[in-house]
């Protein structure tokens, strides 16, 4: 919606993350439809999951036979947009090294540079200064920690939320501090994970939004269940369905009216 | 070489208990921002900081590269200036050292300044067993010694305790002294440094830590805030000075680089009150200082470090700053670590140092969430090496089977995307169907891990790959 008329439109390839694939589709549908309104051919080669879990607990091995299977699916794309923090990070910041050393290397490389959060992307690469969705709520941003210190994601869905008219974005008190999912984390060691996402619920309620937003779904399915569990009202959803006018979903762990 | 009270291996249970303990919640909630904001506030007020990181990280690199020559230089100099340095291979080796030297001394009391190594061979114990009185004279280190615990925080030993405990802990044990009220702030100070004054005077050997051991002048400098290092060293008939052999740096000018990150980084402060040099024994002239002055170098496994994944662990500068930005530290507090280092350095350093069979916990109780890293004034990049220590965990067929064979099938199914996009679909289809009316599942068979502590959403119906892959599109 702001990229210069003319310009050849880029291929985008969709990282679905395994998570949206599983969990929510909807924000993939709104990813896709985000990246298109800003005239970019959006296109879904076969996938499955980036390895991060794999490579997080030490599996070096499994992590990049998984690996491997992106690096084939998303190569020969201008860009590659994941609707994750995390998953972009994996990818950007953890596939050169895993890949370090092996005939694979220059590839991740490659696509380790053609990597983007989806938000950072639209505002940094395409230029988008609003996405033309309206939408009525006080909102909570949520920071992930791959945002934050792998994706480089911090300013663009903040800026990308003020741009809808009838949002109001809040910003909650401890902001840097990790939501407690950490992937397998999360099952390995519940009550701490739960203890930390109680904390995380705790700051996200005080600000008085009545949703909670952020760019990674393990965070949020982590705050959404705490939420859920102890009969808040805040509700909790992906910024890209806000971002691409789809509040009509029922928000994460809501079922259908 | 071993560490000292070494109970990683209780972790998850310790984590539980702590999570459960409700004054512990309460007085760790105290500890959240109070440094890290102070932090933020010195490192605004400092331009430079990021320049001196590097600098500080390049000076000690340099160190680790040539440890042993800045080593040797450093006994030179201790030596020349009428000192001596005494090398301990591990923990046994230095706790005879010091025990020897306290022996030699007469000693029948030893006063001690803040020092971890201390902590990590165990030495109070085995003075104590040896007959030998050991009074921790920081006033956090008084009262978990008081407490008969270990300290949890590497700069605030007490920090799990609050006002009120420390009154009774007071209270109990300070029986010549009036009772105090637990607001009665000033009141506990006072009978703290009563006591110590005390045991100042009567020390026959004072043993301090090291922040750092400086190759060029054979000095060893140590930052207190409550001037207790001085009094340590500057009171008994010796002194003894218990370092890790990484402490070393080349030059003077290297400290006061270094010293610029250290308090900013631990308490927001410019410089910590009191920043002591110890150059050796009291010379002609002197007004005061020992008669004796002894270096113990310990290893204890740090040297196997140097050239290993995990060699930039010796880099710490021991500021605590990654415990106040961790936020498993920030629930579970430090003696859940079970190690005399807590926190996210702990849950490197105790598994490099001791070896996995009992600490694999520690790099494990992790979300890898990077503040850490973030915040570390030497760049210590901590999760690339809990990582790293996961992986050494699997390759060594220690890790849980079942997390192993849930991987092995994930990853499995994971390599071959048609496969995985048919099952995945099932799957999610199978949930959304199971989970429709409510959204979410309050209890689910085989997530019962996560569902145990919060409720699980429920998949929205076929997975997105299928629903594409049938041509919808948004």
């Amino acid at each position: 919606m702001s990229v210069a008329d003319g310009a050849k439109r880029p291929r985008v390839g969709l990282l679905v993350t395994c998570l949206v694939d599983l969990f929510r589709p909807s924000v993939a549908f709104a990813a896709v439809k985000l990246l298109e309104d800003t005239g970019c051919d959006v296109e879904v080669p076969l996938q499955s999951c980036c390895g991060q879990p794999a490579y997080n607990s030490g599996e070096r091995a499994k992590a990049r036979t998984v690996a491997r299977t992106m690096l084939d699916a998303l190569e020969g794309y201008d860009h590659v947009v994941a609707p994750s923090g995390s998953c972009a990070g994996m990818v950007i910041r953890h596939y050169p090294q895993l890949f370090e050393g092996t005939q694979d290397e220059q590839r991740a490389r490659t696509l380790a540079s053609r990597t983007w959060e989806l938000t950072r992307f639209l505002v940094e690469v395409r230029g988008v200064a609003s996405t033309g969705a309206r939408f009525e709520a006080t909102v909570a941003w949520h920071d992930s920690c791959s945002c934050l210190r792998e994706a480089g994601t911090r300013e663009a869905p903040r800026t990308l939320l003020r741009a809808v008219p009838g949002v109001t974005l809040t910003e909650a008190r401890d902001r840097e501090v990790c939501c407690g999912f950490g992937g397998t984390f999360a099952v390995k060691y519940p009550e701490l994970s739960a203890a930390m996402a109680c904390d995380k619920a705790d700051r996200l309620e005080e600000t008085g939004a009545g949703l909670v937003l952020a760019a990674d779904l393990g965070c949020l399915l982590n705050i959404g269940g705490i939420l859920r569990r102890r009969g808040s009202s805040v509700k909790v959803r992906h910024v890209a369905e806000v971002l691409a006018g789809d509040t009509q979903t029922p928000a994460i762990g809501e079922g259908r009216p | 070489m071993t560490l000292h009270r070494l109970r990683s291996a209780a972790f998850p249970a310790s984590a539980i208990r702590a999570l459960g303990d409700r004054q512990l919640q309460s007085n760790l909630s105290r500890l959240k921002g109070n440094f890290l904001e102070r932090r933020a506030w010195a490192m605004a007020s400092l331009p430079e900081f990021d320049a001196l990181r590097d600098e500080a990280v390049a000076i000690k690199d340099h160190v680790l590269e040539h440890l042993d020559t800045y080593l040797e230089a450093f006994e030179s100099a201790v030596a020349a200036g009428g000192g001596e340095v005494h090398w301990a291979r591990d923990d046994a080796e230095a706790r005879r050292i010091v025990l020897g030297i306290c022996r030699d001394a007469g000693a029948s009391t030893v006063t001690k300044g803040k020092t971890m190594v201390s902590e990590e061979i165990g030495l109070n114990e085995w003075l104590e067993s040896a007959g030998i009185e050991a009074v921790e004279t920081d006033l956090g280190e008084y009262i978990v010694q008081l407490a008969g615990e270990a300290p949890s925080h590497i700069i605030a030993p007490a920090i799990h305790k609050n006002r009120r405990q420390v009154s009774e802990l007071f209270n109990r044990h300070h029986a010549d002294l009036e009772d105090r009220d637990a607001d009665d702030l000033d009141g506990l100070l006072a009978d703290a440094r009563t006591v110590l004054r005390g045991r100042f005077l009567a020390a026959d050997v004072g043993i301090t830590g090291a922040n750092f051991l400086i190759a060029e002048t054979g000095q060893t400098v140590i930052v207190t805030n409550e001037g207790n290092g001085d009094l340590t060293q500057l009171l008994p008939r010796v002194h003894v000075v218990l370092a890790g052999i990484e402490k070393v740096v080349p030059t003077l000018e290297d400290v006061s680089t270094m010293l610029r990150l250290l308090a900013r980084s631990a308490t927001g402060q410019e410089m910590s009150s009191y920043t002591t040099f110890s150059a050796g024994p009291r010379r002609d002239g002197d007004a005061d200082g020992p008669e004796a002055f002894h270096v113990v170098l310990v290893d204890n496994g740090r040297s196997a470090l140097l050239g290993g994944a995990t060699r930039e662990i010796l880099r710490c500068i021991r500021c605590g700053c990654c415990l106040n930005a961790c936020p498993v530290y920030g629930k579970v507090g430090g003696h859940a670590y079970g190690s005399a280092y807590p926190g996210p350095v702990g849950a490197v350093l105790t598994p490099s140092l001791a070896g996995l069979a009992e600490t694999a916990h520690l790099p494990n109780a992790s979300s890898l969430c990077g503040r850490c890293e973030e915040v570390c004034p030497m760049r210590i990049p901590i999760p690339r090496m809990l990582r790293h220590l996961r992986e050494q965990e699997a390759q060594s067929g220690r890790a849980p089977a079942a997390v192993r064979n849930g991987l092995g099938l994930w990853s499995a199914v994971a390599a071959r995307p048609r496969l995985y996009r048919r099952l995945t679909s099932l799957a999610a289809g199978v949930l959304a169907l199971l989970g429709r009316r409510r959204g979410r599942f309050s209890s689910l068979p085989l997530a019962r891990s996560w569902t145990g502590t919060r409720d699980l959403a429920s998949p929205q119906g076929r997975s997105f790959q299928s629903r594409w892959h049938a041509g919808e599109r948004p």
